[in-house]
């Protein structure tokens, strides 16, 4: 039945192109050679001639290799089994257990109908108050870490995943050091996550095109679950890597590039990806977090740029804690109205008055006279750095609040704040 | 004339077909898959024999050699009564009942109609038999929501024809043939249903006028500093988190308008989702009714196909042109012109034409330019004006606009609202940037006047910088309260509160009457003793009016407030130290 063929044509970067008739646009083909065997992905026909992504790159791939086509397109096994294990980015087995084969479902299927789509409505507390309080997590966002190399997203992220009590947590690593998946595995079975985990792990070593697969396969098994009513939560990191592979595919491709090499639809390629986060009427949802290490701290590259029109917000790490002004979280509105009233005027005061201690402080840098008003500022920003934006601080929201007013009442006057009088009326702590 | 072709390449969206007999340019064609799916497509380019065409769903699945069904009609929209508070695609497939039918997910190759067949509609003729009409005269009319949605004689017509039949009033189907014309012998039979290529403007009226009327979206910056106007074009840029979305959000709530189009282009389904979960609740002041009987949303979202991303802005315009040829006010939001931008860019990369700036095809700046051109006020034939507003947003790609969208957008627009970094890190909303925003119109307050407080946020700015170089104790009393008035106008009128019940919309008459207590301010001499207390005095009344802005329009509260502020303006601190 399978035919096969046993001429290639061109190699290139990671493409191989030969003659084949009655092959589907991205139908999967195996290819086959002395070096071992790779899944591949048709990327263009043209007449008959046909273009394979090879999974495993070219590397030894000689032009008298056998090819047959699967039939299909790229399919993943889904079921309870899952729970546990840990693949490759391409979906092998990485954990020396048997291969899943029932219930197979297409990878990187079509796109959610938005009119079903539910307004996340949940927040999802973590304890950290520049989250909770300044940029609200809720269910069904998607977000992603912007941070230079060497700041600690990695913790970040392993510390909102296990305090987001989510039924399933699905992840994909991409491009990590070996060590850094090690660290997330250990996190998760530490905090006994492990049983309702499932990894995707594309190390740096591995091919470059599984690290393209990574997030469509990881997706794809939680819009199953999160169909199946359940909570789910998608981490991907690092989502630059994944963006560099789609970069050195469209280079081979001859395409176009827009912007600094990348290719021009890197917009929509991240969009669909990042567009499965979802929350279903039926109560299951897909919040993704996601870590985007900026080359050279730039948030204007097109990684971070691109990313940042995609996502709902996003928390900026920078000198080791989540800076107020570069993070934002789009969906806080949702959940911030039905917390307590004076969350939102915490959420701007605060924030206005540390912006005007920091340009403050640059004056103070520049040898400026520092006037009553600049005096309280810097102390303020002080009291607020080291008690709130500090990594350490680990409290719910309420008492984060509350710390937020006490902190407001050690340096100011009700008026000074900003906030409206009938919230200081109620809130504001009473000296005795 | 159909005809039919076989497939040669497919790659992403774009796919190429060998065919015989005549082709036309822009024509929609549907590539057959061979499991029998069909998949909609339109023509861009023809090459001899090939056919190159952009496929409105992911071509996953088909094979050289498949059919290629290839139709005459050009991409084309269903126009009649009916569209009002309709979820669509970006190829007019009402999304609510594509759920229902297919499910959860948008599987390719589904297309449904986009008006309901069933639905009765009380129908009034206007036209008598024996009258002579023209293309686009009103045969009669059916009550829309609030609107007459005037039925008419087709765009298409051409010159005179005499109603030679014409229904009685009562209840009719979309399809009921509702008028009969005829010119030379010929007769045509009409009913409520209309098409139109969207690539085509849609525009049957007796001249095109200047806009003069401000379009009030109730946000204090934007009609007082940066009007807009009925039928005027205006631009949004700004990086992403700017609050692009956000303020088109309330303008599409808050704007003195019959109808609100509101086109997502290319962005977040979320943000759709609460629209179109919102607005169903939320209440038009102006009539009483919900906000989505004054609505139409076309939803082409980031994740669904770049193609049909392309047309969705021609559909959400189209539907404009529409409507103002029925007679209404309406306001077109796109947003975001650069996914559009994007995915022109796209498609001319496959088509491996010569790129331009940033990779963007170089008819990207006419492109533009037409698109906005298809705004404007009108008057129709039956002595009307009718206007298509039309605002979009920009995305400029690390927020820097001097990148060619926004530079070709800016060329053609009538106010230019910028949003920056800066003000949006300060929660300064709505973070239109008050000194690099321009509006070629003018607004609901006295130019004159509007000029002199804006001068103040200039000299503001100057004064800031040099207060940045030479310290607070270098800078004289004089020019320190000049600061603080361009702060305090900033504070209490630039920014409004868009959570905030009240300071949301803020109409004509309070705009006005709150802009003369602010002038009041800004013209007031202080005397100070010293920059602490003035200051002092500036923290107080920005407080006092942030609280009038809070309070309902002549409440008890209001007149309060506002007392407060007449005593600390008439205080003795402020009069002389
Ligand atoms: N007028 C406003 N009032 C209060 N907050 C706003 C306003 N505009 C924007 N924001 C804040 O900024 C965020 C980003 O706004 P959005 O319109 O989504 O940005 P953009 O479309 O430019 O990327 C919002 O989620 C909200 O938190
Ligand atoms: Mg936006």
């Amino acid at each position: 039945m399978r035919k096969y063929y046993s001429k290639i044509d061109n190699i290139a970067g990671n493409v191989a192109t030969l003659k084949a008739d009655n092959v589907g646009y991205e139908e999967l083909a195996v290819v086959e050679g002395s070096w071992g065997k790779s899944l591949a992905q048709v990327i263009r026909i043209s007449g008959d001639n046909v273009a394979l992504q090879i999974f495993a790159g070219t590397r030894g791939v000689s032009t008298g290799d056998k090819v047959s086509f699967l039939g299909s397109s790229m399919r993943f096994s889904f079921s309870d089994d899952l729970f546990g294990r840990v693949f490759s980015g391409g979906g092998e087995p990485r954990d020396g257990r048997t291969e899943l084969t029932d219930n197979l479902i297409e990878v990187g299927g079509p796109a959610v109908n938005p009119a079903i789509r539910l307004m996340p409505h949940r927040m999802i507390p973590t304890n950290i108050p520049m989250i909770d309080v300044f940029n609200t997590l809720v269910e069904g966002q998607k977000l992603p870490i912007f941070s230079i190399p060497g700041e600690p997203y990695n913790e970040l992220l392993s510390r909102i995943a296990l305090q987001a009590e989510a039924d399933v947590i699905v992840f994909g690593g991409m491009g990590l050091k070996y060590d850094e998946y090690l660290y997330f595995r250990r996190q998760l079975e530490e905090g006994g996550a492990m049983s309702r985990t499932i990894m995707f792990i594309h190390t740096a070593a591995d091919p470059v095109v599984e690290c393209l697969q990574t997030p469509d396969i990881a997706l794809t098994v939680a819009e199953q679950f999160a169909i199946q009513g359940k909570r789910v939560l998608v981490l991907l990191t690092d989502m630059t890597n994944f963006a560099n592979a789609l970069k050195e595919i469209s280079i081979t491709m001859e395409q176009i590039p827009s912007n600094r090499g990348y290719p021009g639809d890197l917009y929509s390629q991240l969009a669909s990806r990042y567009e499965k986060a979802v929350v279903f009427e039926e109560g299951g949802s897909i919040t993704l977090m996601a870590v985007t290490t900026m080359p050279g701290d730039d948030v204007t590259h097109p990684v971070p740029d691109n990313t940042g029109y995609i996502t709902e917000g996003q928390f900026y790490l920078k000198n080791g804690v989540i800076d107020p002004f570069g993070s934002l979280s789009r969906l806080k509105q949702q959940v911030n109205g039905k917390t307590r009233d004076d969350h939102r005027a915490i959420m701007d005061g605060c924030i206005q008055l540390y912006s005007k201690c920091r340009e403050t402080r640059e004056k103070r840098a520049m040898g400026f006279e520092m006037s009553d008003w600049d005096n309280k500022l810097l102390k303020y920003g002080e009291s607020f750095e080291n008690e709130i934006m500090d990594f350490s601080a680990n409290v719910g929201l309420y008492d984060a609040l509350a710390k937020c007013w006490e902190i407001l009442a050690r340096h100011f006057e009700p008026r000074e704040t900003g906030i409206r009088s009938s919230l200081c009326d109620q809130f504001w702590p009473k000296r005795d | 004339m159909s005809t039919t072709g076989r497939i040669v390449t497919v790659y992403g969206n774009m796919v190429t077909a060998e065919f015989e007999g005549a082709v036309r340019q822009n024509a929609v064609a549907y590539c057959q898959r061979s499991d029998g799916v069909r998949l909609m497509s339109e023509i861009i380019r023809i090459r001899g024999k090939l056919a190159d065409m952009q496929v409105f769903e992911l071509t996953r699945g088909l094979k050289v050699g498949d059919s290629v069904e290839i139709t005459d009609e050009l991409l084309s929209l269903e126009l009649g009564p009916g569209l009002i508070g309709m979820v669509y695609d970006g190829l007019q497939n009402p999304l609510p009942e594509m759920a229902e039918k297919i499910g959860k997910f948008l599987k390719p190759g589904n297309y449904l109609k986009a008006l309901d067949r069933n639905r009765d509609w009380e129908f009034t003729p206007v036209a008598s038999e024996g009258d002579v009409v023209t293309a686009a005269e009103n045969l009669g009319k059916v009550k829309e929501n609030i609107f007459d949605h005037f039925i008419m004689s087709p765009f298409t017509l051409d010159g005179e024809w005499k109603v030679k039949k014409m229904a009685k009033a009562g209840k009719y189907k979309i399809e009921n043939e509702i008028a009969v014309l005829e010119k030379d012998g010929k007769t045509v039979s009409v009913n409520m249903i209309q098409r139109w290529p969207v690539r085509l403007p849609l525009g049957v009226y007796r001249e095109r006028l200047l806009p003069t009327q401000p379009m009030v979206t109730k946000q204090r910056i934007i009609d007082t500093f940066f009007p807009v106007m009925l039928g005027g074009t205006y631009c949004i840029p700004g990086p992403f988190g700017a609050g692009k979305t956000v303020l088109q959000q309330i303008t599409s709530r808050h704007a003195e308008i019959d109808l609100v189009i509101v086109a997502a282009c290319g962005e977040r389904a979320g943000e759709v989702v609460e629209t179109l979960r919102e607005f169903p609740h939320l209440k038009d002041p102006r009539t009483g009714k919900t906000l989505i009987e004054r609505t139409i949303i076309i939803c082409n979202t980031s994740s669904m196909p770049v193609a049909a991303r392309e047309s969705s802005v021609y559909t959400a315009i189209t539907l404009g042109e529409y409507y103002r040829q029925v007679g209404l006010n309406v306001l077109m939001l796109a947003d975001s012109t650069s996914r559009w931008a994007q995915a022109l860019r796209e498609m001319s990369g496959r088509l491996e034409e010569i790129p331009g700036e940033e990779a963007f095809p170089a008819y990207l700046e006419s492109s533009i330019a037409r698109f906005y051109e298809r705004g404007g006020i009108v008057e129709l034939k039956d002595g009307r004006k009718a206007s298509l507003t039309i605002g979009g947003t920009v995305s400029p790609a690390g927020g820097n606009f001097e990148e060619p969208v926004t530079q070709g957008t800016l060329k053609v627009v009538g106010t230019f609202l910028g949003l920056s970094y800066a003000r949006s890190y300060a929660r300064r909303f709505p973070a239109i940037d008050p000194l690099e925003s321009w509006s070629k119109y003018s607004g609901i307050i006295d130019g004159k006047k509007v000029s002199w407080a804006h001068n103040f946020l200039r000299r503001g700015k100057t004064i800031y910088e040099m207060m940045q170089v030479v310290g607070e104790e270098g800078t004289s009393i004089d020019d320190f309260v000049t600061y603080l008035k361009s702060e305090f106008l900033d504070n209490v009128y630039l920014q409004q509160n868009s959570f905030d019940e009240v300071d949301a919309a803020c109409p004509t008459e309070r705009q006005q009457y709150l802009f003369e207590m602010v002038l009041d301010v800004l013209k007031h001499e202080f005397t100070f003793k010293d920059k602490p207390q003035a200051r002092d005095m500036f923290f107080s009344l920005t407080e006092q009016f942030r609280d009038w802005n809070y309070s309902p329009w002549q409440s008890d509260k209001m007149k309060e407030n506002e007392k407060k502020i007449r005593s600390t303006l008439n205080s003795r601190e402020a009069a002389h130290a």
